[in-house]
């Protein structure tokens, strides 16, 4: 088992979301995230007083899933997510040693 | 009495009273949020405690009885005396119903000073300090103007408090901000407002008691007031256009902070000439209120003094321009004196004078009640506390659960 974690564009989020539906994709982990890699920040101006906001609002997902799934599930990702500037995200894929599901007990990939 | 007066007068100190959560609100968005609720608390709480201090013997040493044209007597201690019948300031309102409207200018005199402490001030030290200023302070200053005192006797012209609160508050201001010295992190971490459309709900508020504010100072539902009233509409729309114009050839955008903080100066600006100048005469003090004010904010950001919230920028400077501008436009057709612009330069003198002594005594008195504090039970909240922010290590509560 795999977990692929992808930091996205805000904005991206609904056609990420839909392309992974489509392709059967059943359950997802977002969280609102804020960081910075190549892409800038942001002038903000207060008063006269100017700030450089470094960290740029980001959407984490984080989605479980069996070895053989995981090739598909990253290019359905940079596909739906992509818009070709910077800051576009990244994804990071690492191996999962257990999954289980509370209500049943159930482990492994019956879990997910 | 005049039954039109009373109600007008009922109806503004009500509106003058709102001003102060209003700026509670003005205040409370533009700090962090860990300081959100500390921060409207300083504003908030002078509701209470002035009122307390009124009622024992503010309203004397404001109002009473003349001693030497520098404070008030003692006779009307407890308000003894104060009561239904018209009062020595008015004879068609009731003595205890202009004892109210002038409660809720002392009440946010001292909130004003509150932006330039923000953030860092132990509340127990705030406490200390706002009745200690409210009592040296305020009192006598109001006393000066408008209670009988040398100020008001020279002919100095101070509508509804350019002076007496604007002047006033703003310089004390700049003795807490240099006193207390710069927020953690100043000038290296982003200190940035944390909720800028509860600021202009503040401003918006501000706005609305400031009819009150103004055109109750007529003290009657008379001609003066309507001018008032008026003048002050125009002052703060202007206030508002000149600053994001300012702020937009200065820096390349206009923002929404821009247009409420120059809204706020305009209102400031007028405030001493509301009853005394036409509506051109506000137009030009508003508009110099925005340009004005932008600038000295923006100096400050130069000059590196931490006067969190612009006390000093806008209430000072503005109020500053808005007595030296009274002494410009004023004209004898709508309050029977002219200005330097209608041929009497002597009342620019008059309105320069009573501005300057007005900055020494405060600024003077501010820094011996603040160095009396420090030395006694301090001033500052510990570095750990003002890290963790106010809202927790003073009051025991959050602003916000998510």
């Amino acid at each position: 088992m795999k977990k692929v974690e992808a930091i996205i564009k805000p904005f991206k989020l609904d056609d990420v979301k839909q392309a992974l539906n489509e392709m059967g994709v059943t359950g997802m982990t977002i969280s609102e995230v804020k960081g910075y890699g190549r892409q800038k920040g942001h002038k903000e101006i207060y008063r006269g007083a100017e700030y450089v906001v470094d960290f740029v609002p980001k959407v984490k997902l984080e989605i479980i899933l069996d070895d053989s799934q995981v090739d598909a599930v990253v290019d359905i990702i940079v596909k739906a997510a992509n818009t070709g500037r910077i800051g576009d995200g990244k994804i990071f894929v690492t191996p999962v040693e257990q999954v289980i599901r509370v209500r049943t007990g159930e482990r492994g990939t019956d879990a997910i | 009495m005049n039954s039109g007066d009373i109600a007008w007068m009922l109806a503004a100190t009500a509106l003058v009273m709102f001003m102060t959560p209003g700026l509670a609100l003005f205040y409370g968005g533009l700090v962090r949020k860990k300081n959100v609720l500390a921060t409207i608390m300083h504003s908030f709480i002078s509701l209470g405690i002035i009122s307390i201090l009124w009622v024992l013997y503010g309203y004397s040493l404001a109002f009473g009885t003349d001693v030497g044209g520098f404070v008030g007597g003692l006779n009307y201690l407890g308000l003894k005396g104060v009561g239904l019948e018209a009062g020595p300031y008015s004879d068609t309102i009731p003595h205890i119903l202009f004892a109210a409207f002038q409660l809720m200018f002392a009440i946010i005199t001292p909130a004003l000073i509150t932006g330039a402490f923000a953030e860092r001030m132990k509340f127990k030290a705030y406490l200390i300090f706002t009745i200690a200023w409210t009592t040296l302070v305020y009192f006598p200053v109001c006393h000066w103007v408008w209670g009988g005192g040398w100020l008001g006797e020279m002919g100095a012209l101070d509508f509804a408090g350019g002076t007496v609160i604007h002047i006033n508050s703003g310089v004390a201001a700049l003795a807490c901000a240099l006193f207390l010295g710069k927020r953690l992190g100043y000038g290296t971490n982003a200190i940035a407002p944390h909720n800028v459309p509860m600021t202009v709900l503040g401003a918006g508020i501000l706005w609305f008691g400031w009819f009150g504010f103004n055109a109750g100072s007529a003290l009657a539902a008379n001609e003066t007031a309507a001018m008032a009233l008026f003048v002050t509409q125009i002052a703060a729309g202007a206030g508002a256009v000149a600053w994001i114009i300012g702020e937009w050839f200065y820096q390349g955008k206009p923002t929404t902070l821009g247009a409420a903080s120059g809204a706020v100066a305009g209102l400031v600006g007028i405030t001493p000439a509301a009853g005394f100048v036409g509506p051109m005469g506000a137009l030009v003090i508003g508009i110099g209120a925005g340009i004005i004010c932008y600038f000295a904010v923006v100096a400050k950001n130069r000059l590196g003094y931490d006067d969190a919230l612009d006390v000093v920028g806008i209430h000072g400077i503005g109020g500053l321009w808005g007595a030296l501008a009274t002494g410009l436009f004023a004209t004898a057709a709508i309050g029977g004196v002219d200005g330097l612009f209608y041929g009497n330069p002597g009342q620019f003198g008059v309105q320069a004078l009573g501005a300057v002594v007005t900055i020494v005594f405060s600024f003077g008195v501010t820094a011996a009640i603040l160095k009396v504090i420090d030395l006694t039970v301090g001033l500052r909240a510990t570095p750990e506390e003002e890290n963790q922010g106010l809202d927790l290590s003073e009051h025991s509560e959050v602003g916000y659960t998510w």
